[in-house]
């Protein structure tokens, strides 16, 4: 299905996940996080950015991962990305969910 | 072209999460943590009440030597004679583990500090402690506490709030 974000036509699944990567861009994530009401900062574009990098190297995301990643810490990566963080956080990354339970 | 409204993350009836692990087996502790690790990562409160011997996962010293039982568990296929022998429940725990580590499950102590960071509450029961004679610096710095199952009931006394006895 299709959704305006940014003004732009984006593809997206019934969750609301990318279906494209190609489709990003700061933009879009902006408009997606301003979506979830999450205010981005230097911190949240960092997190993006290492959630990026790991989905393109094909490493599955857990937040044992985000404790071992050394870009942010549990706590920090649930007060930045409340109800929900890593969910949140792959949504506004262009990614897809992460399918572990841990 | 239709624009579809994105379904709100963290959307469900289920606020909070409690469960109360009595048993001290591995595979026991695993389940009550993946369980409430998993509700805090869809937005759900949870909260953890260690009695019994569930309170050996909450143990520095005991921890990490979780094992899981080789007899009187039909599950794992083997002869409860065999199951009893020396050195067996050691290496059926030691593959159990082994299996854990490659899907990244962390480490019981780990996985503590992470329930811990990620808004998890601990709480150990201030009855099955007295009965085992623990002190505070016998058990894990992340305890919140050691409150009565009245007070943990107290802390379910809101709506879409579950309880769950492992």
């Amino acid at each position: 299905m299709k959704k305006i974000i940014a003004n732009r036509e984006i593809d997206v699944n019934e969750e609301g996940y990318l279906v494209d990567f190609n489709q990003w861009n700061k933009e879009v994530g902006l408009g997606i996080a301003e979506e979830q009401s999450i205010p981005m900062t230097d911190k949240h574009w960092e997190v993006i950015e290492y959630l990026q990098d790991k989905h393109h190297k094909e490493e599955a995301l857990s937040v044992r991962g985000i404790k071992k990643s050394g870009v942010i810490n549990i706590k920090e990566f649930y007060s930045l990305f409340p109800g929900g963080p890593l969910k949140k956080s792959t949504l506004i990354a262009g990614i897809p969910k992460p399918k572990s339970c841990i | 072209m239709s624009e579809t409204k994105v379904e709100e993350i963290g959307k469900t009836k289920v606020k909070k999460m409690l469960f109360i692990l009595s048993k001290g087996t591995i595979e026991n502790a695993y389940a009550a943590f993946v369980m409430a690790n998993g509700a805090r990562m869809e937005g759900i409160e949870s909260e953890i009440f260690f009695t019994f011997f569930g309170l050996e996962a909450i143990q520095k010293k005991k921890l990490e030597h979780l094992h899981t039982a080789t007899v009187g568990n039909p599950a794992l296929h083997m002869p409860t004679m065999l199951g009893g022998l020396p050195g067996v429940e050691a290496l059926a725990t030691k593959m159990m583990k082994k299996e854990m580590e490659k899907l990244d499950m962390p480490p019981i102590g780990e996985f503590l500090e992470i329930l811990s960071d990620s808004g998890c509450k601990l709480w150990g029961c201030k009855l099955a402690v007295d009965m085992f004679h623990l002190k505070e610096e016998d058990l894990i710095d992340e305890l919140d506490g050691v409150i009565t199952i009245g007070d943990f009931y107290g802390r379910a006394n809101e709506e879409g709030t579950h309880l769950l006895f492992i």
